[in-house]
């Protein structure tokens, strides 16, 4: 039974269908990679998943809640499935714990103590001990990042979903946060990005998926699809002779 | 107890009602033409004039936009006199207008010239342009284009403000609600049509002004 | 009677301006308030409430402010009531600072970046949640600086209180040209009297304005 299933679904902005029936399976524990030209689909795909966007038709559902149905409050749904941003948007009248602490305090009514030692212990989690009181324009683009992910942490999300969250980043401190996420890939955490680094994926994921188009164009294992891939569009997209 | 609103009382009076809002209309239109103008001037003076003009025309702005209206109104009518300048009601509600419009129209678009890319200006100069032909053919249009919406909404809060001219008796709308409360004594029908026709004044100026931004303005 | 002296002129305009000040004062505090509601109901999920709010700010907005006085002084007369100049002046300055305060505010909330929504939206965080912790706090820091700037309007605008005879500045100003027939001097200092007033005012807001410009 997968963790988050997504069937047939399809999305169009006004006369242009940009989901053309996209089906993919999560299990607890993945780490899916979507990777995709820009307008394949794949942002809007993530963005689905907690509701952020609508979709036409087909289903949607996380941990046996559906998405989009009307039925399930998706406010419930978010407070399980936690979203990293590629602008990061950090609150900036927020510090960085502040960041961390306001969902839990305000969403979930935790004690401001405990939110408190839960942030502290997150923002060492992702390397920034000592950072509590320091607000995200003081902050690098890395650093500020690795805020989000303790932000979305904070929640203890089933599945955390990240989209293009290196591409807004310089070159230098891409590293620190993909070292992050990949922490969190080991501990067992359930992950679906989107993103560009391909070297990531494969090494990293435990599954990758191809969008072409508005819809899953091929998918696999990453190694596997890396080495041969199957059709000439992922070929091309990553840069190998078929 | 409510009294019985009556809106009949108002219908022999429609031509004092006409006749006042035309009277608003060509007000505000005299008024926006040389108050523009003016506002033109001052955005220059304050940009590319030289040093003493610049000083000036902000004290004049910090003036007049630091005092209200009627002030100013009552200091060109009942003032002025005093030192020789007698004006008509009708006059100084002119002159007040455009000296009040013109202080907020310089600020708007000196605004709008500070917002020119520099490169345009070096780009002139590489050209071999004057500073006033800079001024003139490279700076001023997109300046106004890029504070339009804000000088559209300046002449309209100009155009509502114009009411208290009535307190002159200058004959614009307001004077003449007041001129037909005081013969019908049916005040609040009387100023609930004239705040209406206010209204109305509003919407079609702003669209007038819209049409005008859209014909001068590329893609504007 | 024209030894009125130039000291008791300016002593009896500067008695005047107490109620200038204090106009100003309760009608900004006031419509701060009621501007607050309006731009909740402007910037709301509820369909009906939007546009009820948006046709408030359309009507106050696009009638002169002179207008609304003579409709609330001669208008609740009509239900019987009594109205002093002070109220009447009170209610309209009240419901016109709402309706300009409620639209400047409205800017400031919209300025805030869309991700802004998104990432707190995405925390599960509710409407009123969002708008309390993550919206309303940034919109108030850029609000402050152009707040600041309308109130120099306010001041300006309760000199039309003078007109449904409420003795502030510039009735005191008028009165007292009638018995000193000395016109130029008397308005000379009613408007030096504002200048003093909104000066300060403008010079806030534009250096605030100027910080947060720099603080970006």
């Amino acid at each position: 039974m997968s963790l988050v299933s997504i069937r047939d679904v399809r999305k169009s902005y006004g006369a242009q269908e940009v989901l053309k029936g996209v089906s993919l399976d999560t299990g607890r524990g993945d780490v899916v990679a979507i990777i995709g030209r820009s307008g394949s689909g794949k942002s809007t795909l993530l963005r689905c998943i907690n509701g952020l966007e609508t979709y036409q038709s087909g289903s949607i559902t996380v941990d046996g809640m559906a998405v989009g149905d009307g039925k399930t409050d998706l406010r419930t749904l978010r407070r399980h499935v936690g979203m990293v941003f590629q602008q990061f948007n950090l609150f900036p009248h927020l510090t960085a714990g502040e960041n961390i602490m306001l969902a839990p305090t305000v969403v979930v009514k935790e004690q401001k103590g405990e939110a408190r030692a839960v942030a502290e212990s997150l923002l060492e989690k992702v390397g920034l001990a000592g950072k509590f009181d320091a607000y995200p324009s003081q902050l690098s683009g890395g650093q500020q990042q690795r805020v989000a992910i303790a932000r979305a942490l904070a929640m203890r999300p089933t599945v955390l979903l990240c989209d293009e969250i290196t591409s807004a980043l310089d070159p230098e401190l891409v590293n620190e946060v993909l070292k992050v996420v990949e922490r969190l890939a080991s501990e067992g955490m359930t992950l679906i990005l989107v993103t560009h680094e391909m070297r990531f994926a494969r090494d990293v994921g435990t599954k990758l998926v191809f969008m072409h188009q508005g819809r899953v164009h091929e998918e696999g294992p990453p190694k596997a699809l890396f080495g041969q891939p199957a059709t000439p569009e992922l070929a091309q997209f990553i840069g190998v002779q078929p | 107890m409510i009294q019985h609103l009556n809106f009949g009382d108002l219908l022999p009076y429609w031509d004092v009602f006409a006749r006042g809002l035309l009277f608003t209309i060509v007000l505000t239109l005299t008024s926006t033409v040389a108050g523009l103008t003016l506002g033109t001037a001052g955005a220059w003076a304050r940009t590319f004039g030289p040093r003493w003009a610049g000083a000036l025309t902000r004290a004049y702005v910090e003036i007049i936009r630091n005092t209200p209206f009627i002030v100013q109104l009552f200091f060109i009518f009942f003032g002025l006199p005093a030192l020789g300048v007698k004006l008509s009601e009708n006059t100084a509600a002119f002159i007040a207008m455009v000296v009040n419009l013109g202080a907020y129209s310089t600020e708007i678009i000196r605004a709008g010239i500070e917002a020119v890319p520099k490169g345009h200006l070096e780009a002139g100069a590489s050209l071999a342009m004057s500073r006033w032909e800079i001024f003139r053919h490279i700076v001023l249009k997109p300046a106004i284009m890029n504070v339009y919406p804000a000088l559209s909404s300046q002449i309209i809060i100009v155009m509502l403000g114009s009411a208290v001219v009535s307190q002159i008796s200058a004959e614009d709308l307001t004077y003449a609600a007041n001129y037909i409360q005081s013969r019908n004594f049916r005040a609040f029908e009387v100023y609930i049509v004239a705040a209406l026709l206010y209204l109305l004044l509003a919407i079609g100026l702003r669209a007038l002004l819209r049409g005008i931004g859209r014909a001068i303005f590329p893609k504007g | 009677m024209s030894d009125f002296s130039f000291w008791i002129i300016l002593q009896n305009l500067l008695l005047a301006t107490r109620w200038t000040i204090l106009l100003s004062l309760i009608a900004f505090v006031s419509g701060g308030i009621v501007g607050l509601l309006v731009l909740l109901a402007r910037v709301s999920h509820g369909r009906v409430l939007r546009i009820l709010s948006l046709g408030y700010i359309e009507v106050f907005q696009g009638t002169p402010l002179l207008m609304q006085l003579f409709l609330f002084f001669f208008g609740v007369a009509l239900f019987g009531i009594e109205v002093s100049p002070w109220v009447a002046a009170w209610l309209a300055l009240t419901l016109w600072t709402s309706a300009f305060l409620a639209e400047i505010w409205r800017g400031c909330v919209e300025s805030i970046p869309k991700g802004q929504w998104e990432a707190s939206e995405s925390l599960a965080l509710s409407y009123g949640e969002q708008m309390r912790h993550v919206i309303l706090p940034q919109a108030l820091r850029i609000a402050v600086a152009p707040t600041v700037g309308f109130s120099v309007q306010v001041v300006k605008g309760t000199a039309l209180a003078s007109i449904i005879g409420f003795v502030e500045l510039t009735k005191a100003g008028t009165m007292l040209n009638n018995v000193t027939f000395r016109p130029f001097l008397v308005y000379t200092l009613v408007a030096l009297i504002y200048f003093a007033l909104c000066f300060p005012l403008s010079w806030y807001s534009k250096r605030l304005e100027g910080r947060l410009n720099v603080a970006r």
